[in-house]
This record gives structure tokens, C-alpha cells and sequence, in this order.
């Protein structure tokens, strides 16, 4: 029932929030909305057991297919992620003004329902559907009310990530396909017991699809500029919830149904993605622009997490899931702060900001709170997730675990640097009338603050949540 | 049989209705009348309610499959003539004539959906055709138009001669113009050399047919051509029916004869043709009109996918796939009727000035491309999932997929134009009915698209 509600209500909500016209009334809409499925996630995570949560009903008998969804730890850590995000964000870009308002609030509304969809699918099918669905609202919303570039930019990433897609259809049409039963059921998926060669074809079907919504280096190339060109808030829904679309698919359908053809091909994938960490690194170190160095820094990341991920050591898995949840709180934090210089100041050049500390010390000290967490330094949520990454890592190999450790070293350097160029130095003409950031801006920034120090000083509840996700993916990689 | 004999009555009731009612918005009502009554009294054969009971001598056999599709072509032109029928109005002077032979073509289709006899094949074909020829050039003032009919015709008459004599050669090896005596295992041995031409024969002339590259070099001059209204019927329904007749023909035959002549490796040929040359042309398209040709050619290719694999998936897929894309194909046309410039600056803006076109056009464009929640993913999910059933040639599905992905490109051209540039989107006037038939349609494409057991379950009844 709960993994019902938590598809519907944004979904139902989104579809209503078209016919609103007036700028105030669809962004509480979206607010209202979106608190509801915060606290019907809430009431799932903690009180709810069995039963009420997920939903199995006939939908395409002949195909083998059921409108199945079920939540586990990993899905219940997403969606409360996704359904933590969604409110944040629409308060923290409260004061943003979009022409044709109702539509924009709708359509972010409706990728919520689609990613909440992906990740709760224990069905194939279905989990291709919302997959494919969580992607139409967010092409609309960055091809309408992106930035100068935004109908190219928007258009590489929709083919990019459509042709990943449809390879993985392929994929899971050919699993369906060897299954006795001729079903679509994550279970009857598990249980498959396939050849070298057909592991070896059914992985590059799906992970292609995967490499590229991460995205892993050498997909990576649609990335900078869809963040750069699409408005912040959709920027935030892609960097902070739709990349993690790729790590949960890996973790869910990659890892447990070809575990042969992952440990076969993990050595070529951890070192494109240490190539990705480095380059997207030293990448980010020579950018001007805040959007883009954030969206570097992000490749940087996920890359650390497909490593960490095939490396397949329970550590590390358990790294990946914390950081899942961590870097999509701590990226969404550095959005909000790059949206609100941005709406200060009118750009994001590096060249043309200093000095911003002194206009605004609130957001300053915000800011500097979030680069400590990109930069994972100990006390906040980040360093516990990359700690368990690279302890993974390490135990799969040493030098390759030293070689991406590199990355933090290069993270701090760029993090810092932007810090140093954006909020110290002297104030100039496009500084010099800013003031603090609006009070939603603060207390949004204050809540995933407390958030970050919290699970940075307790992170077990993360890992607690996703404990039994964990064990039974080291039990089907081990079968 | 019902509907055979009742659409040809239905025709010359249409002839002689133009010589009483002079109103063409009538003429559109009676046709409209005819093709649910056509629509109707087909269901009803489907149930087992005969109103003829003709001695067919096994030349034709009316199954569940023939007789769906024949629903699923009465259906798909009922909507055309609804979303459309103002439009065939506007194309000359004499409409009752164009409804007319839109019936006589229903009347090919319907025999060439359940024939059993290549002599039947031939004849459902001719039948269907000659109408097509006349309604190419019913823009008689348009040279373009004329130039058209000519091609069509001299293209037609030639694939079709390219069939006779195959034929002949297969009923001089075999005695029979029976594809149930040729599927018999006893003669397959014996596979001669006459044999083996005609239906390399009988494959050229299909493949003309349903404009399978290297043949379709009509396609594009004759749907450009043609008076709009008629290109959108020609590329749909027509299309489709001459893809049932194609699967019907070769569902028997590959099996056996692949001994002498790997048939497999022809259409496999035949296949990557198509979507290169399909979708590769489509993207360079100034014209929307003529993007759609190209993009039929490309649909073509994956349709021909259910003529590769042969089995039963393959005919489920194949009556879905002429489904959604007969129906989202009739919607994109009926909304470029109404455009002024059909070019792709034409639907500029056209989100600001008709939202709800748009947003149906968007619809049908999905469905097209094969996104999920629209008919156009199913039809792709079942030509695909019937190969792969094969359990050979993979490489090639995954080369579909990648051109599917091309495809997104000159589909998704359109849906930029009309959401995201600036522009007028100047079209005609549009009355309030069409609107509600585009998202009535909508609605149709939708709702197949997460529920497709709709078509399926009428196959297992």
C-alpha cells in the first residue's frame, strides 16, 4: 500500500498541478504535495511491516508480467531520499519565478513519481517503464526552462541515455527470455542460472545502461552540460536522486543476476572509473564556472562509487549505500548555495565573484559546511561513506584504491579554491550589492547542515536500514 | 466473408450516394456509417455470426488472425475518416469517389488478410491497389500529384507482374496455388529450382509492397506527392495489410527451403536496408511530410522483424504493431493536415497556439518512437521480443535498438519545434470536434500503451 501511495501522490498531484495557473498556488501545491509523501515515507520507514508496504496485482498475465513493487532496505533508503529531496528543494527555490509555473511544479512532480517507481520495481517491466517515465518530465523541464543551451544539451542527454535504455530492454528481454516460467519478476531473475557467455551479454546490456545514467567515464560526456544548462532545481533532482538511478540499478540488477560476468569484467570498470575520478577532478579544478565544477565534482563521486561497487567486498557495498544517501543530500546543499549566488550576483563566473563572505556570512559559513562534506573531511556524512569505499577498494586492490585516494586530495583542492575565489578577496561590482541568501535558502541549508553532522557522528541508521539489501547481494554474488 | 462482401456493397452504395447528395459533409457522415457497419458486421464474424455463407473452396480461411486485423484496418480507417474526413473533402470536387475507393481498398485488404490461395493474394492485392493509384492523382490540378499516380502505378505494375510470375513458377513446381500444399513436409523435400525463384519472386514483390529498402524508392516521391489525407492512409493501413499478407506468405515457407537458400539472411539484408536507409534519410528531412515517409520506411524495417522470426509472438506483435503505429501515424498526419508550412519551422510555437494539438502530436510522436506508456513501446517490445525468441541473430536487435534511438532524433525535431523554439504555429481553423478526436485517439494510444492485452487477448478468446 505504502509503495502504492508513494507512486500516486505525486503522480495524481502532478497531473492536477497542470490545470493551476497562479504562481503561489502551484508552488504550495507542490510543497503540500510533496510534505504528504515525506510523511507517508516516514510512516513506511518506521512503522510499517510486511504487507502494507509494497503491492503485487496482475497487470500483463500473457506477458508474465506483474505491477509488482516491494521495498527493502536500498529502496527504502532511495525513496526516502527522493521523498526528503523533492520538499527541500521546492522551498529552497520557493522564491524562483518560472513563466508557466503550474506546468513546471507539475512535471517535477511527476518525475518524482517515476523515480520513486525505480527504485520500489521488483519487476523488470516495470521498473523499465518507470525508468523510461522518470526521464519525459525531466527532458521537458530542461528543455523549457534551461539555460541559453539548453534544447542541444537536453537533446544529447535524452538520445544519450534513451539508446542506454533501450540496450538494457534488449538485456532484460533476453533474461526474460531464458527464465522457465517466462516471467519479468526480480525473483524468477535471481534464480537464473546463466552460462559465462550469456552473463557476459546480459552484463554489457545492462551496464551500458547504467554507465551512462551514472554516469561512469567515457559516458560522462552529456553530463556537464545538461546540469549546467538545466534550471537549479532540476539540476538538483539530477545530481542529487537520477544519477543514483544508475548506481541502484547496478547494485539491484547487475550485481546479483551476472556475478560472474561482474567479477570477470570489475578490473576494466574500477580503472575507468579511477580514470573518470582523476579527470573529472583535474577537470574541475580548471573550471569557472560553479555549475560545472560542481557538476565535475559529481562525476568524480559516482565514479568512486561504481569502484567501490565492484570491488564487491561487503565493505564497500555498504559505503556505496551510505553515500548514496550522503552525497545526495551534500550535492543538493552546494546547488542550493550555487543557485542562490547565482540569483544574488547574476553569474557563476569565478572570474567576476570575491568577496561574498563579507556581504553574506550566513551563507558563507553554509557553504564552507558543504564543501567540508564534498570534500569528506571526518565529522561529516561523507567521510564515513568514503571511508567504506576506499577500505573496500583497498581490500580488492591496494594500488588501485591508492591511486583514486588521490581524488580526495584533488577534491579538496578544487572545493576550496571555490571558496576561496567565490566568498574571500575583495568585493567587486557584481558582489557589491549582495545580502544574505532569503530565510528559506538558510533554514533548507540549516536542515541538511544538522542532517550532514548527524549522520557524519551516527551514520548506523543508514546502514542499519540497508543492512539486509547488503547481505542478500553478498549472498548472490557468492552463490 | 462478411466483411469482404459488405465493404464492396458499401462502395457502390458510396458511388451512387454522390449522385443524389451534393453536401460533402453528408458524404462524410454516410462513409462514417458504412465503416461501422463494416466494423460491426466484421466483430460479429469474429463471434461466428455469418450474414453470407459462400463456398470459398478453401482459397480463402478466416481466422482469428485475419478476421482481428480486419478489425483492427476498418477500425484504424474509421478514425482517419473522422480525424481526416474534412480534409478528403478538401482535395477536389468529387468526394463520394474518394470514399468509395477507400471502400474498395478495405475490400482488397479484407481478402488479403485471410487468403489461403496465391491467386487470392494476387487478386486482394490488385484490388487494393488500383484505388490507391487514382487516389494518389485525385489532386488532379497538382503536378506533383500526377507524377506521383504515374510512379505508383508503374512501380505497382511492375512488382505486381514480379508476383504473377512468381506465382506461375511456384504452380509449376508444386500444382498448386495453395501456401497450405506448399507448407506440406513431402513436396519440401523435393525443393526445385522453379520453386526457389518464384518466391525469391514473390519476396522482390512484397518487399516492393511494403517499401523495403532496396525497393522503396517510391515510397518517398509517392507519399510526398500524394494529396496528404491519402499518404496518411497509404502509409498506415494499406502499409499494414500488406505486411499481414507478407507474414501469412512466409510463415510457411522459410523452414523448409532454407536448405537451398538461406531466406534468413535475405531478410536479415533486407531488414538493416530498411532501418539504415529509413531512419539515416529521415534525419536529414527539411519537410515534416517528407520526414514521415522516411520514417515509414523505417518503421517498416521493424515490422519486417515479425517476417524474420516467424512465430507466434510474431503475429501478436505484428497485429499490435499495425495498431499503434497505423493509429499514431493517422494522428501525426491529421495534425500536419492542419499545419500551414509543413516544414519543421511550420510547428513553431505551435504549443502556444494549439496546446491541445500539440500535446496530442507529442503523444503520437512518442508512440512512434517506442517510449514507454505509449502503444509504440509494445509494438517495438514485441518485434523485438520475438526475435530474441529465436534465441539467434542478437546483433541485430541490437542494431534496431540503435536506430530506434536515431529515430528519436527526427521524432523528437518536431516536438522541439513545437515546445521549445518561437514561433507562430499557424494552422487552419480548427473545429472543436477535431479536438476532441485527437484526444480521443490520445486517450486510444495510451491506454494500449499500459494495457496492450486490449488487442492481444482477441487473438486467444
Amino acid at each position: 500500500m505504502i509503495a502504492v501511495l508513494l507512486i500516486l501522490i505525486p503522480l495524481l498531484t502532478g497531473l492536477a498541478g497542470f490545470a493551476i495557473n497562479r504562481e503561489r498556488g502551484s508552488r504550495n501545491w507542490a510543497v503540500l504535495s510533496s510534505v504528504i509523501t515525506l510523511a507517508v515515507m516516514i510512516y513506511g520507514v518506521t512503522m510499517a511491516q510486511g504487507k502494507q508496504l509494497g503491492v503485487d496485482t496482475t497487470w500483463l498475465p500473457q506477458l508474465g508480467s506483474r505491477f509488482a513493487l516491494n521495498l527493502d532496505g536500498m529502496s527504502k533508503m532511495l525513496c526516502l531520499l527522493t521523498a526528503v529531496a523533492f520538499p527541500l528543494i521546492f522551498i529552497a527555490t520557493y522564491k524562483n519565478t518560472y513563466t508557466n509555473p503550474g506546468k513546471f511544479y507539475a512535471l517535477m512532480l511527476l518525475s518524482q513519481a517515476g523515480l520513486m517507481g525505480v527504485f520500489m520495481a521488483v519487476d523488470c517491466l516495470v521498473f523499465y517503464f518507470f525508468w523510461e517515465l522518470a526521464l519525459i518530465p525531466v527532458y521537458f523541464l530542461c528543455s523549457i526552462w534551461g539555460g541559453e543551451k539548453r534544447i542541444a544539451a537536453t537533446f544529447k542527454f535524452f538520445i544519450y541515455t534513451f539508446a542506454g535504455s533501450l540496450l538494457m530492454l534488449v538485456g532484460i528481454l533476453y533474461l526474460y527470455n531464458l527464465t522457465p516460467d517466462h516471467s519479468f519478476a526480480l525473483s524468477s531473475f535471481y534464480k537464473l542460472k546463466l552460462s559465462a557467455s550469456q552473463q557476459n551479454f546480459g552484463f554489457w546490456m545492462f551496464f551500458i545502461a547504467f554507465a551512462i545514467k551514472m554516469p561512469i567515464f567515457p559516458f560522462h560526456t552529456w553530463q556537464p552540460d545538461t546540469y549546467e544548462q538545466s534550471p537549479t532545481a532540476v539540476t538538483m533532482v539530477l545530481s542529487g536522486i537520477m544519477v543514483k538511478m544508475g548506481v541502484f540499478g547496478v547494485l539491484r540488477w547487475l550485481l546479483p543476476i551476472f556475478p560472474d560476468a561482474v567479477s570477470k569484467f570489475s578490473n576494466v570498470i574500477i580503472i575507468f572509473s579511477i580514470i573518470g575520478i582523476l579527470y573529472a577532478s583535474l577537470i574541475a579544478i580548471k573550471q569557472d564556472d560553479l555549475k560545472r565544477l560542481i557538476a565535475y565534482s559529481s562525476i568524480a563521486h559516482l565514479g568512486l562509487m561504481s569502484a567501490a561497487i565492484f570491488s564487491q567486498q561487503r565493505i564497500g557495498i555498504e559505503g556505496v549505500m551510505v553515500q548514496m544517501f550522503n552525497h545526495g543530500i551534500v550535492v543538493i546543499g552546494l546547488w542550493i548555495v550555487a543557485d542562490a549566488i547565482e540569483r544574488q550576483t547574476g553569474t557563476r563566473k569565478f572570474s567576476q565573484l570575491g568577496g561574498l563572505a563579507q556581504k553574506a556570512p550566513g551563507l558563507a559559513i553554509l557553504l564552507v559546511l558543504m564543501a567540508f562534506a564534498n570534500i569528506a573531511l571526518p565529522l561529516t556524512n561523507s567521510f564515513v561513506g568514503e571511508f567504506l569505499m576506499f577500505n573496500g577498494l583497498f581490500r580488492y586492490n591496494p594500488w588501485m584504491a591508492f591511486t583514486a585516494g588521490t581524488s580526495v586530495i584533488l577534491a579538496a583542492v578544487y572545493t576550496l579554491g571555490m571558496i576561496q575565489k567565490v566568498f574571500y578577496g575583495s568585493v567587486n561590482t557584481a558582489t557589491e550589492n549582495s545580502i544574505e541568501a532569503n530565510s528559506n535558502i538558510r533554514w533548507v541549508l540549516i536542515i541538511l547542515a544538522i542532517g550532514i553532522i548527524i549522520l557524519g557522528v551516527y551514520p548506523q541508521p543508514v546502514i542499519n536500514l540497508t543492512k539486509d539489501t547488503v547481505d542478500h547481494l553478498i549472498t548472490q554474488i557468492q552463490l | 466473408m462478411n466483411a469482404i462482401i459488405l465493404s464492396a456493397i458499401l462502395g457502390v452504395i458510396m458511388m451512387f450516394s454522390g449522385i443524389w447528395v451534393n453536401n460533402k459533409a453528408t458524404l462524410r457522415w454516410i462513409a462514417l456509417a458504412g465503416l461501422l457497419v463494416l466494423l460491426i458486421s466484421n466483430i460479429a464474424e469474429m463471434y461466428g455470426y455469418r450474414i453470407w455463407n459462400v463456398n470459398v473452396h478453401n482459397m480463402l480461411y478466416f481466422d482469428r488472425f485475419g478476421l482481428l486485423f480486419n478489425s483492427v484496418a476498418i477500425g484504424s480507417t474509421f478514425i482517419f475518416v473522422a480525424l481526416s474526413g474534412s480534409d478528403i473533402n478538401r482535395v477536389g470536387k468529387y468526394a463520394a469517389e474518394y470514399y468509395t475507393l477507400i471502400f474498395f481498398v478495405l475490400t482488397g485488404i479484407t481478402i488479403i488478410s485471410v487468403y489461403t490461395s496465391l491467386l487470392m493474394l494476387f487478386l486482394g492485392i490488385e484490388i487494393m491497389s488500383i484505388p490507391l493509384y487514382i487516389l494518389t492523382g485525385s489532386d488532379k490540378r497538382n503536378l506533383k500529384s500526377n507524377e506521383a499516380s504515374l510512379k505508383y502505378f508503374l512501380m505497382g505494375a511492375f512488382s505486381t507482374g514480379l508476383m504473377l510470375m512468381g506465382i506461375t513458377l511456384i504452380y509449376g513446381a508444386t500444382g498448386s496455388f495453395s501456401i497450405e500444399v506448399l507448407n506440406n513436409p513431402a513436396i519440401a523435400q523435393g525443393v526445385s529450382f522453379l520453386e526457389i525463384t518464384g518466391m525469391l519472386f514473390l519476396l522482390v514483390s512484397m518487399a516492393f509492397k511494403v517499401s523495403a529498402a532496396p525497393f522503396h524508392f517510391w515510397t518517398p516521391d509517392v507519399y510526398d506527392g500524394a494529396p496528404g489525407v491519402f499518404t496518411s492512409f497509404m502509409a498506415t493501413v494499406v502499409k499494414a495489410a500488406a505486411f499481414i499478407a507478407f507474414v501469412k506468405l512466409f510463415d510457411a515457407r522459410m523452414s523448409y527451403s532454407s536448405a537451398v537458400v538461406d531466406w534468413k539472411m535475405l531478410l536479415c539484408i533486407l531488414i538493416i536496408a530498411t532501418l539504415l536507409i529509413g531512419n539515416i534519410t529521415a534525419v536529414f528531412q527539411q519537410s515534416v511530410k517528407r520526414m514521415l515517409a522516411y520514417s515509414s520506411i523505417a518503421q517498416a524495417g521493424f515490422m519486417l522483424f515479425a517476417v524474420f522470426s516467424m512465430n507466434e509472438m510474431a503475429k501478436e506483435g505484428i497485429i499490435f504493431y499495425a495498431v499503434s503505429y497505423s493509429l499514431a501515424t493517422i494522428g501525426v498526419f491529421a495534425v500536419l493536415l492542419k499545419m500551414k508550412d509543413f516544414t519543421f519551422e511550420g510547428y513553431n510555437g505551435l504549443a502556444k497556439s494549439q496546446p491541445v494539438l500539440a500535446f496530442a502530436n507529442t503523444v503520437f510522436l512518442l508512440s512512434l518512437a517506442g517510449i514507454p506508456l505509449t502503444a509504440g513501446f509494445f509494438a517495438k517490445y514485441f518485434m523485438l521480443a520475438s526475435v530474441i525468441q529465436t534465441g539467434h541473430y542478437l546483433w541485430m536487435v541490437i542494431v534496431a535498438v540503435l536506430f530506434a534511438a536515431v529515430s528519436v532524433y527526427y521524432y523528437f525535431r518536431v516536438i522541439q519545434a513545437m515546445y521549445f523554439k518561437t514561433g507562430e504555429g499557424e494552422t487552419e481553423n480548427i473545429h472543436p470536434g477535431f479536438k476532441t478526436g485527437l484526444i480521443i485517439l490520445t486517450v486510444i494510444i495510451i491506454l494500449l500503451g499500459v494495457a496492450p492485452n486490449l488487442i492481444i487477448n482477441f487473438l486467444y478468446f
